[in-house]
């Protein structure tokens, strides 16, 4: 962190009072177990640092949310997290992540397997171009967990909290349900193979605020069973659905922009007593 | 500034003796281009025309479905047995065509770096202009030449000619397939291979037959490999494709067409108007199916 950034006294400096969003309960969340472990992380995309110095824990059956501005590094770090920025050409990681004590970009690690325990929920819905049942039941099927199928979709898709509005149709194509309904699949569809983890990436930037409550209610559901990562630009969504929240931002110094996690805490105290002036900054709407 | 001073408030018509010539050449030019874009269409109408013309007093239900009588010049018959020859040669090449075209594809499009796609995509352009009877002539050399002329080696040419026609039409279709639905299934822990089979090929589904359709229509009407691999046989209809030469369209063309018997000729004729029949029918609807794919999937 700036050294240079003006020290703000917790006790002492008052809670900002322009902030009119409402926040989460705080939870205790430091006695939980790691999930991921970042220790000074940086990402690099060929010789361009992306991402510099990350270093944060996140816990399980928590919430936890990115936020920051565009280009600041937030969807980068998500993808990390399950090796989804492999197929990037020239993508980079140096320093450790770990994942249950297991470094995830070890020699030895089959993203493959990664990616089957840590699921993902995309910024745009994208189902399969199957039927509602197909799209859930795919990947359970390759990937061996064939037994009671029709069990499993159910379960999955009431998991999701889909499963009344589609019950009766599921035979017919995924391309037909509105986006809230197709980002509900698309969450049905990671849950379906039990994975550990869900990482989000804007998963309601595509959708209305209706959908948009109806997965953010969702995400309430799931947490009892998962460790779920979301990434948002959207401060509300993160102070609404977060008990922790890390804040990335573009630290542009020499004509080279670089994302850095600039605060780390508890969702609550990070949007009423930052320790940095530029999440202040960022969270009362003052950036730029 | 010596340039000569221009009054902005001249009336803005091609009033000055300079504009008036470059508007005429500019006209004659665009005239002259407009005339060679039309001459293009002519001559496939002119083409199309002059064959069905001539090859239409032929046409009927015996051309069709019976076989050449033995010998030149001899009234009656038909070109079944040719009908026949074509349609096995040309499945046998799709046969071995489709895979290779379709896993050339899933290399470019799914595993290549950029520095491996380049020369494969050069090497298949370059395979794709390498006239037919060059090929004609590897193949002779490979499968004829102190064996027999066979069905399959004329086959096994045409396969040549389609696997690029193929490989670059299954390519297109394959990048149209959105990444995100390949994001999808990465993020379910579901391995490349599978992700290929179970969602890349299935979306890109029906541009791959489409480019099949317009392969098997370039290498229907291929002569060059026929005249060298498949020319000498006997005019009753077989399905040795293995063992003999067969008849097929292409040759029955050349060979009545330069017999000199009237009777003959006119058959040429007939054959030639069932192939581009085949061919233009084939051509549009795949065409058609492209669009409507390239539409739906670009939505």
């Amino acid at each position: 962190m700036d050294s240079s950034q003006p020290e703000t006294d917790d006790s002492a400096a008052p809670p900002i009072a322009s902030l009119a969003i409402p926040v989460r309960e705080p939870t205790a969340t430091t006695a939980s177990e790691v999930v991921f472990d970042l220790r000074d992380v940086d990402v690099y995309y060929g010789s361009t640092l992306a991402v510099e110095g990350v270093s944060m824990q996140v816990y399980k059956n928590v919430i936890t949310a990115m936020i920051g501005p565009s280009g600041c590094g937030k969807s980068t770090m998500v993808r990390t997290l399950n090796r989804m920025n492999d197929s990037v050409p020239g993508f980079r990681v140096t320093g450790e992540a770990l994942y249950h004590g297991n470094n995830l970009y070890a020699g030895d690690v089959d993203p493959v397997e990664v990616r089957r325990r840590i699921g993902m929920v995309f910024q745009r819905p994208n189902p399969f171009p199957k039927s509602i049942f197909d799209n859930i039941a795919w990947a359970p099927r390759i990937l061996g967990l064939k037994h009671e199928l029709d069990e499993r979709v159910e379960k999955a898709l009431r998991g999701a909290a889909l499963w009344d509005e589609v019950k009766d149709r599921l035979k017919s194509s995924a391309l037909g349900l509105s986006g809230g309904q197709q980002q509900r699949l698309c969450i049905a569809r990671s849950i379906a193979i039990e994975p550990d983890v869900l990482l989000l990436d804007e998963p309601c930037s595509a959708l209305d605020p209706i959908a948009t409550a109806s997965v953010e209610d969702l995400m309430q559901d799931l947490k009892r069973n998962y460790t779920l990562v979301i990434v948002t630009h959207n401060m509300q969504q993160a102070a609404r659905v977060a008990e922790r929240t890390a804040f990335f931002s573009l630290d542009v110094s020499d004509g080279k922009r670089t994302g850095v996690l600039v605060e780390y805490d508890d969702t609550e105290k990070l949007f009423t007593r930052p320790d940095d002036k530029r999440t202040e900054d960022y969270v009362t709407g003052r950036f730029g | 500034m010596s340039m000569s001073a221009l009054d902005p408030a001249s009336p803005l018509t091609s009033a000055g003796g300079n504009l008036r010539r470059r508007r005429r050449v500019d006209l004659l030019m665009r005239g002259i281009a407009t005339a060679a874009a039309a001459v293009a269409v002519a001559i496939l109408a002119i083409v199309i025309v002059s064959v069905a013309s001539k090859g239409a007093s032929q046409l009927s239900i015996s051309f069709l479905t019976k076989d050449p009588v033995q010998g030149l010049g001899t009234v009656g018959g038909g070109i079944a047995s040719a009908i026949v020859g074509s349609a096995l040669i040309v499945a046998v090449a799709t046969a071995m065509a489709l895979p290779m075209g379709v896993l050339i594809a899933i290399y470019l499009t799914e595993f290549s770096k950029p520095r491996t796609a380049r020369p494969i995509r050069l090497a298949l352009d370059l395979l794709n202009g390498m006239p037919s009877i060059v090929i004609a002539l590897f193949v002779y050399g490979l499968l004829v030449k102190g064996h027999q002329q066979t069905g399959f080696a004329a086959a096994f040419a045409l396969a040549i000619i389609m696997i690029p026609l193929l490989a670059r039409t299954t390519q297109e279709m394959l990048l149209l397939v959105p990444r995100e639905l390949r994001d999808a299934s990465h993020a379910l822990g579901i391995s490349r291979w599978r992700t290929i089979v179970g969602i890349v090929l299935p979306g890109a589904l029906g541009g791959i037959l489409t480019g099949m359709v317009l392969a098997i229509a370039r290498a229907a009407g291929e002569t060059a490999p026929m005249l060298l691999l498949c020319s000498i046989f006997s005019t009753s209809t077989t399905v040795n494709v293995f063992g003999t030469a067969l008849p097929n369209i292409p040759y029955i063309i050349f060979q009545d067409s330069e017999s000199g018997f009237p009777a003959d000729y006119a058959r040429a004729w007939g054959a030639a108007l069932v192939l581009i029949a085949f061919i233009l029918v084939g051509n549009l609807t795949a065409r058609a199916m492209l669009a409507r794919k390239r539409r739906l999937m670009s939505r």
